[in-house]
Parts: C-alpha cells; sequence; structure tokens
C-alpha cells in the first residue's frame, strides 16, 4: 500500500482542532484564496482540470469542466450561484459530515474559490436536517469567516464579494439529487426536474448554478496551494487525488479513512481497518451505497477507482464501502435496499413508484426462481430506461450486480 | 406542560427568518421543534403560508412531503431508529421490537406515557458505528437493548425532573 500521500480533505485536522479559525490560518488557512484572487478565472479553471479533479457525490463528474460550463453558460445573467451538497443520504456514506465536523473551513475555502471562478455571488451549503453537529459547526465557521473578512464584501480586499447560507434539508434520499435539491431550496417538495436543462444553465431561480459535493470543494484549496501536478500524481489513471472510503461493518475497525483513489479492498481492509472482527469473514462488499453495486470476493485486488471498478460493472459512487459478512442473510439485505427505494421513490413518475414497490414485493416470495430472477433485472432495466430521475434509474445496480454474484 | 402554540408564539418565530422561499424549511423546523409535541399545526401551517406569500396547499405539500415533518401531534421526544443495510445487518429489527415492547407503543407509535414517538429512519450517517438512532437532535450508536435501557431511563428522569 502507498503510505507517501499527503492528505487533502483532512489535512492537518489531526494536528489541531481546525474548526477554530485560528488553527485553520496557521496551517495556512485561505492562502489559496489570496492566490486565486491573483488568477484570472480561466486560470484558476485550467488547474482544476488539469489536476484531474472528479466529482466525489457519486458520479465522477470533471469538476473543472462543470466550472468552465457554468461560467460560460450565459453573457449576462442577473445572478450565478454556487451549492455545497451536504445532503449525504446515501447509506453507507458518512464522510461529508466528517469533514464538515473536523474542517469545515477548506469547504468554505474551496466555495470561494470556485465562486470567484464562475463569477457567482451567493452560495449555499445544503445540509440534511439529521446532521445537527455538522449544522451547529459549519454555521460557527461561516460566521468565523464574516468576522475575518473571507466572507462578504470586497474578500481579502479584492473587489470579489461572496455570501454563504446555509440551507437545512428535512429527510430526504432525492434531495441529494442536484436538480432536486435546487427545487427544495427553492422551498418546494423535493421533486425532480426533467435534465436537460443542467444546473450550469438553470439551476437555482433559473440562473446558472454550481452544485458540488462537499468533499469535491475541499480538494480545490490543496490544488491552488500546492499545484495540480502534486495532486494528478496521487491515484490511479482516470482517478486522481485522494477519497475518503467511508467502511462499515463487523471488521476490527470502521470509520472514514482519507486514502489514495485506487487501493485495493484487500488493503483497505486487511491493512487499513486491520481485518475482520473474531468469528466473521469477508463474503461480500456494497459498494457506494443502496445505489451501489455488491461485490464478492473475485474483487479484492481491484483497485478501487471509477475506472477499474467501470471496467468491471461496478461502481464507486460516494465512498461507501460495505462489508458484509458470512453472518448476514443476502437476500434479505437485498429486500432491504429494495424497501429503501419503494420508501424514498417520491411518486411523480410512473416507472419509479410502481417498479420500486413490484421489485421490493417479488423479492420477499420465499424462493427466487430463475423465472423471477429475470423478471427482477428486465423490471429494473424498464424503469432505468424509463424513469425521470436516477432515483427510478438506480435499482438496477444493486439488483443485477447480486445476481451476478450469488446465488439465493 | 402546556401542549400549544399560539398565534404569537408562531408569529414569533417565523419573523426570526427573512420572508424569502429559501427560508421555509428552516422556519417549518423551527415551528416543530418549538412545539412541545414536535408537530406542525394547521394553524401553524396557515400562518406559514401567509407569511411567504404561499397558499396553504403549498405549505401543506412541502410539510407532508419530508419525512421529518409531522402534521400529527407527536410527543416531546422523537426517537429516529435507522433501518437502513448497515443498522440492519447490526441488529437494528431486533432493537426495534425491543423498543416498541418497552415502550408499549400505540397504534400511533406513541409511548403509553407520552413521551416518545418511534420512527424508522433511513441512513443517518453513522454507520461506522451501527447501529444508530436519534432521539430529538441528540445521536446514539453501538446500540444494544441494555443501552437503550439507559438512554431511555435518562430520557425519563430529566423530564420528570424540570
Ligand atoms: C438519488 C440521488 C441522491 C444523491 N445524493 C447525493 C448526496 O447526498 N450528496 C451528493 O453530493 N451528491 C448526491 N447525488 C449526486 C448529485 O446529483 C450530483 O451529481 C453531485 O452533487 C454533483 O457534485 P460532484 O460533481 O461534486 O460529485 C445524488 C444523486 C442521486 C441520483
Ligand atoms: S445504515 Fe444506519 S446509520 Fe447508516
Amino acid at each position: 500500500m502507498k503510505n507517501d500521500f499527503p492528505y487533502i480533505s483532512l489535512k492537518n485536522v489531526d494536528k489541531a482542532d481546525l474548526t477554530k479559525i485560528e488553527n485553520y490560518l496557521h496551517f495556512g488557512g485561505f492562502s489559496a484564496i489570496k492566490q486565486s484572487l491573483g488568477l484570472s478565472a480561466d486560470e484558476i479553471i485550467d488547474r482544476i482540470k488539469k489536476a484531474g479533479l472528479r466529482g466525489r457525490g457519486g458520479a465522477g463528474f470533471p469538476t473543472g469542466l462543470k466550472q468552465s460550463f457554468t461560467k460560460t453558460s450565459c453573457e449576462v445573467c442577473l445572478q450565478k450561484y454556487v451549492v455545497c451538497n451536504a445532503d449525504e443520504g446515501e447509506p453507507g456514506t458518512f464522510k461529508d459530515r466528517y469533514i464538515m465536523e473536523k474542517n469545515p473551513f477548506a469547504i468554505i475555502e474551496g466555495m470561494i474559490i470556485a465562486a470567484y471562478a464562475i463569477g457567482a455571488n451567493k452560495g449555499y451549503i445544503y445540509i440534511r436536517g439529521e446532521y445537527e453537529q455538522a449544522i451547529r459547526t459549519m454555521q460557527a465557521a461561516i460566521d468565523d469567516c464574516y468576522r475575518y473578512d473571507w466572507l462578504g464584501k470586497n474578500i481579502a480586499q479584492s473587489n470579489f464579494s461572496f455570501d454563504i447560507d446555509i440551507y437545512i434539508g428535512a429527510g430526504s434520499y432525492l434531495c441529494g439529487e442536484e436538480l432536486t435539491l435546487i427545487e427544495s431550496l427553492e422551498g418546494k417538495r423535493g421533486y425532480p426536474r426533467i435534465k436537460p436543462p443542467f444546473p450550469a444553465e438553470k439551476g437555482l431561480w433559473q440562473q446558472p448554478t454550481l452544485i458540488n459535493n462537499v468533499e469535491t470543494f475541499s480538494h480545490i484549496p490543496f490544488i491552488i496551494n500546492e499545484g495540480y501536478e502534486a495532486y494528478a500524481c496521487i491515484g490511479t489513471a482516470e482517478s486522481k487525488g485522494t477519497k475518503l472510503f467511508c467502511v462499515s461493518g463487523n471488521l476490527k475497525q470502521t470509520g472514514v479513512f482519507e486514502l489514495p483513489m485506487g487501493i485495493t479492498l484487500r488493503e483497505l481492509i486487511y491493512d487499513v481497518c486491520g481485518g475482520m472482527l473474531e468469528g466473521f469473514e469477508f463474503k461480500a462488499a456494497l459498494l457506494g451505497g443502496a445505489a451501489g453495486t455488491f461485490v464478492d470476493a473475485s474483487f479484492l485486488d481491484v483497485p478501487l477507482a471509477y475506472e477499474t471498478l467501470k471496467q468491471k460493472g461496478a461502481t464507486l459512487g460516494s465512498g461507501a464501502v460495505m462489508i458484509i459478512d458470512q453472518a448476514t442473510n443476502l437476500k434479505d439485505l437485498l429486500i432491504n435496499i429494495l424497501e429503501f427505494f419503494k420508501h424514498e421513490s417520491c411518486g411523480k413518475c410512473v416507472p419509479c413508484r410502481i417498479g420500486t414497490t413490484l421489485i421490493y414485493e417479488r423479492c420477499k416470495k420465499a424462493q427466487l426462481l430463475p423465472d423471477d430472477i429475470n423478471w427482477l433485472i428486465q423490471q429494473t432495466e424498464y424503469m432505468s430506461r424509463n424513469s425521470l430521475c436516477p432515483l427510478g434509474q438506480s435499482p438496477i445496480l444493486p439488483v443485477k450486480s447480486f445476481f451476478t454474484y450469488f446465488n439465493v | 406542560m402546556q401542549n400549544k402554540q399560539t398565534e404569537e408564539q408562531v408569529l414569533e418565530i417565523l419573523k426570526q427568518f427573512k420572508p424569502e422561499k429559501s427560508e421555509i424549511l428552516k422556519a417549518l423546523h423551527a415551528l416543530q421543534n418549538a412545539h412541545p409535541l414536535h408537530y406542525i399545526t394547521e394553524e401553524a401551517i396557515t400562518q406559514t403560508a401567509r407569511y411567504f406569500k404561499l397558499t396553504t396547499g403549498q405549505v401543506y405539500g412541502v410539510v407532508t412531503y419530508y419525512s421529518m415533518f409531522s402534521v400529527k401531534p407527536r410527543s416531546p421526544f422523537i426517537i429516529r431508529l435507522c433501518k437502513s443495510p448497515v443498522c440492519y445487518m447490526k441488529g437494528s429489527l431486533n432493537l426495534w421490537n425491543y423498543l416498541s415492547q418497552k415502550l408499549l407503543l400505540n397504534e400511533n407509535n406513541i409511548s403509553s406515557d407520552d413521551l416518545f414517538t418511534l420512527e424508522p429512519s433511513e441512513c443517518l450517517g453513522h454507520c461506522e458505528q451501527a447501529p444508530a438512532m436519534m432521539i430529538n437532535e441528540q445521536v446514539f450508536t453501538n446500540l444494544s437493548p441494555k443501552k437503550i435501557d439507559q438512554i431511555i431511563d435518562d430520557f425519563k428522569r430529566k423530564y420528570h425532573e424540570k
């Protein structure tokens, strides 16, 4: 395992309490903003592109590209927005909470630089309502930034002004989906919008909106401070930088671990987490959350990165790594996941509303025959083609991968 | 304890928020948290609609969409027990049954002493210490029946001391 990599999202969190602005400043905090304000917008975006940063919210979309779309999507517009997606509803994922509680200023610094690059003056951090502690920490950090003139009018004596508000969710997985999140931000029910237009063209209040995950923003200060080369030499060919892995299950150690992209499942389980707990054996893993893929022991040596997993039909998603042991009834687990989709389907489109219920009911049959399995896969394929938003397009991931590797 | 929210109290809470649409969820959270029975009353919905210049139907639609809001009276303490995959694998179903019996829930999942409401929740983002639950804004992890006994007793004691 490679040990010589720098921490990015969790830089210095082991050295001091970085929720205190003095400590963040002591470790060179906000120096990336000062540098950025001396650069042109295109120079910043160019560096993010060259670093190879990809969105950490699940889809892995190139961040620099998204920034340039949002920057150039209109000649004259009333307003542009930067939104930080801290809804973190994907089961098995808890890294964004960790960054918010440990390194709040890095997220804000990343947002400010992104806002400067695309020409936005207003930002929101959309935090799920259950994250009380993270909400308090982020609010205190924002208040401190205003006191120290890192937010508000004329940041660091420049011409650039930027405000951030926190928005609090209220218990809806779907609201983590970017366009649904925007609907929710507008004070409405969390119903998805039809894509396109993408948020980069018509987002919040129909204005160009850059929306990124918490972890994505937290990488921007490092890229500006240390240079894109320093970032791009971490990770694999197509997945650069570090990633926060959320490891759960019956292991000696569980939690959030920042590691280079491309670490293997075996290294993660046995070197980082110290192996399985006494009496438990590795049987499978669910990668990327409920909207993720099941893998079996044949994946232990596959690098955990976007392209390497994709080649084998799996996904990295949000970075959730749920370890499943021999004591777990796999079919019950699949039912549990299908129940999740059934519960979180918003009901706006028919294929998802009815589909999520049908597959859940069928999966509950005492014995799944080959016909049932074929039917389940067909249904999820149908849903993935015809559902309005990515929620209905997701059950195919766990269902198909499940029956590829396991007989029940 | 007074189990009502007056018109003045509701207005007092609403006034803390700018009358902009992006403030609605915050206002609804505040209204619900301030109500001794942790729910959003019909009167509060009507007042919220007036305050944000929306129809009552629109606000009602928002309140009923989000799982953290309730339009039915609940209780001083809301228990949200996670039943998502990791907690499920670690036995949250047993804990659900344990809590149901311990609290002698009625058909609305409210305890016989009217102090607790038990609700299932999706992943709470504490899977590294599953199983997890929240009681109001507090998080409890690594749960076992024994730990739950302690937690519930603590809440009861503190409530009656007040
Ligand atoms: C059902 C659903 C739920 C999602 N939940 C989240 C979430 O909780 N947090 C997040 O960052 N992205 C989530 N996403 C992905 C977002 O739509 C979006 O791709 C992401 O915020 C973009 O940021 P990034 O480019 O930095 O990854 C979700 C997507 C779907 C379809
Ligand atoms: S699965 Fe229960 S906290 Fe995540």
